[in-house]
């Protein structure tokens, strides 16, 4: 099976962010980056299925500046096969500039299956996995949770509002991995010293015209801080008061 | 501006709350214009649209199939992408919800323009249409300014509060595109939750556990004051969900569902940032932990401070009183 994995490098989230002065990017200063978690199952998937049928091929490809190409060899390190750098100087926040780009570069790639974390962690806006697959007028299955393959076709389950389907589709296609799925590996030593050999074609991004464009970053509102209102058991019926006399929720 | 085309979510032959919220969102858009809407199911949907009518409908266009239900992405998608063609709306108003993030990008692509996902708010500006969205796990509100046409755009479900309207509701019927049946993807089954339970997303009041309960087990209590509530439903947190004691549909934060209730009762929750950027757009916010200084309290309009296992009970015999009285 030949699988592609879409990743892309983002900004570990646990940190206070600050706005660059232009106002329309995250000041980068003392940010460290990685491989956004959803691309990070997709990548393990993408290994795991792989290794299960002992032959195939995983290609990693990313989009933007050089610095993605950190990101792709880390993938390559826990066990990718290749990678591909989209070559652009920042990734748009237009999702359909990207997935043309994709689509380009994955056209004629030959790939049964096209895998995409459920959505990034900066942008989150979760339409890349499904935007490309429409330009390749492939079958595409968003946030599964589970995924296998057997004769030419492949069975998932999602998770949808009250409850969960499980669906069938025809290979090739693409899918959108959502959490529960695998755990990333770490990558081990062997695999370090093996990513540096490992090819790594650099193209330049086909990008599409960018009509979406964000035009201003800031802090969203703080909450009003709140009060405690008690202790213990004890606190039960002010707040109940409060939420029937002031929030009125009752 | 002209008219703005919405896409009706129906589930199992029931119009959703959000469908109603796109109305209202749409109607502030469409100042002057008409409110279009799609509406698509099995045999039967059309009654559902007296409903879209009630809340600022103007024309509905019913596209009835009975492989139209359970969700078929790839038909809805055909069927969304034709109307809005058709119609030529400068801009086309979809959920985000599961469903909805499903068929958005979708549609989208099929007529050759991004998207703006999630927007907590939407609004024109000259030809263009401005959003606001999060960003950074909810760190950062972003602004984008779509410039296509049309402007596709999925609104947060709870964004945008459903009005009574009355609309022209004119109801035209509408073919399916292709052959709905034909989709390459294929429902093989449907797992149904509980039906008596409310969806996340659409729950006026939600009741959401932490690891601070310590044990799966110990999620009735959860429950318990959900059911005391009548109109609840119960969410967790990622540490829950990643533990396996509650399914991953229920996960609420950056990686699993964003809600805005009326109200959100964070029970045994310390309010990591990840869990945060899921519900802190709910109007009001209780907690209960039993660190004084966990980061839920930051956010919480109401705090308790204690034992989960001591409090929680109490607070749902005081709902349930209070419920009974009133």
């Amino acid at each position: 099976m030949k699988i592609a994995v879409c990743i892309k490098r983002v900004p570990e989230m646990d940190v206070k962010f600050r706005i660059a002065p232009s106002g329309t990017a995250v000041d980068e200063t003392g940010l460290k980056f990685d491989m956004s978690d959803f691309d990070g199952y997709a990548v393990e998937f993408a290994l795991q299925t792989m290794e299960g049928l002992g032959a195939g091929e995983v290609v990693v490809i990313s989009l933007g500046p050089d610095a993605v190409q950190e990101t792709l060899r880390k993938a390559l390190s826990m066990g990718a096969s290749r990678a591909v750098h989209l070559r652009c100087d920042a990734v748009p926040a237009d999702g359909y500039a990207i997935a043309q780009a994709l689509a380009a570069e994955l056209r004629d790639g030959g790939f049964d299956l096209i895998l995409f974390g459920k959505h990034a962690a900066d942008s989150a806006s979760g339409a890349v996995g499904l935007m490309t697959a429409e330009l390749l007028g492939i079958p595409m299955v968003q946030a599964c949770t589970k995924l296998s393959f057997a004769a030419g076709r492949g069975s998932a389950r999602r998770e949808v509002e009250g409850g969960a389907e499980l669906v069938s589709f025809p290979l090739p296609a693409a899918a959108s991995i959502d959490e529960g799925i695998a755990r990333p590996r770490y990558p081990s030593l062997k695999g370090i010293m093996a990513a540096k050999k490992k090819p790594m074609d650099v193209r330049p991004a086909q990008l599409g015209p960018a009509r979406l464009t964000i035009t201003k970053l800031e802090l969203p509102p703080e909450r009003q801080a709140g009060r405690i209102v008690g202790e213990g058991a004890a606190a039960v019926p002010e707040l109940v008061r409060l939420l029937q006399q002031e929030a009125k929720v009752l | 501006m002209p008219n703005v085309l919405v896409v009706a979510e129906s589930r199992a032959g029931e119009v959703r709350k959000v469908a109603l919220e796109l109305l209202s969102a749409a109607r502030s858009l469409a100042a002057g214009g008409e409110v279009h809407a799609v509406l698509a199911g099995a045999p039967g949907i059309a009654g559902q649209a007296p409903s879209l009518a009630a809340h600022g409908a103007d024309a509905i266009f019913v596209t009835e199939h009975a492989a139209l239900d359970p969700y078929n992405a790839e038909a809805l998608a055909a069927l969304v992408a034709e109307r809005a063609r058709a119609g030529s709306y400068p801009v086309v108003l979809l959920p985000a919800s599961a469903q909805g993030k499903d068929l958005a990008p979708r549609v989208a692509a099929r007529l050759g323009v991004p998207i703006a996902s999630d927007a907590l708010s939407v609004r024109a500006e000259g030809d263009a249409v401005v959003v606001t969205h999060y960003v950074y796990a909810g760190k950062i509100v972003a602004t984008l300014r779509l410039a296509a046409t049309p402007a596709v755009v999925s609104m947060r479900p709870g964004a945008v509060a459903p009005a009574a309207a009355p609309g022209a509701g004119r109801v035209e019927s509408a073919a399916a595109v292709g052959d709905p049946a034909a989709s390459r993807v294929v429902v093989t089954e449907t797992i149904r939750g509980d039906a008596r339970k409310l969806d996340l997303t659409e729950a006026p009041v939600i009741v959401s556990g932490g690891r601070g309960l310590k044990a799966a087990e110990h999620f009735r209590l959860v429950e318990e004051l959900a059911a005391a509530f009548g109109n609840a439903a119960v969410g967790a947190t990622r540490a829950v969900t990643d533990e396996g004691w509650r399914p991953h549909s229920d996960q609420i934060g950056q990686t699993g569902r964003q809600v805005s209730p009326d109200l959100y009762v964070a029970v045994g929750i310390s309010g990591a940032i990840q869990h945060l950027a899921g519900m802190r757009t709910s109007r009001t916010i209780v907690a209960i932990n039993k660190d004084r200084d966990a980061p839920i309290f930051k956010v919480a309009d109401y705090g308790i401070v204690g034992d989960v296992f001591e409090v929680v009970p109490a607070l749902t015999a005081a709902i349930r009183e209070a419920r009974s009285k009133g």
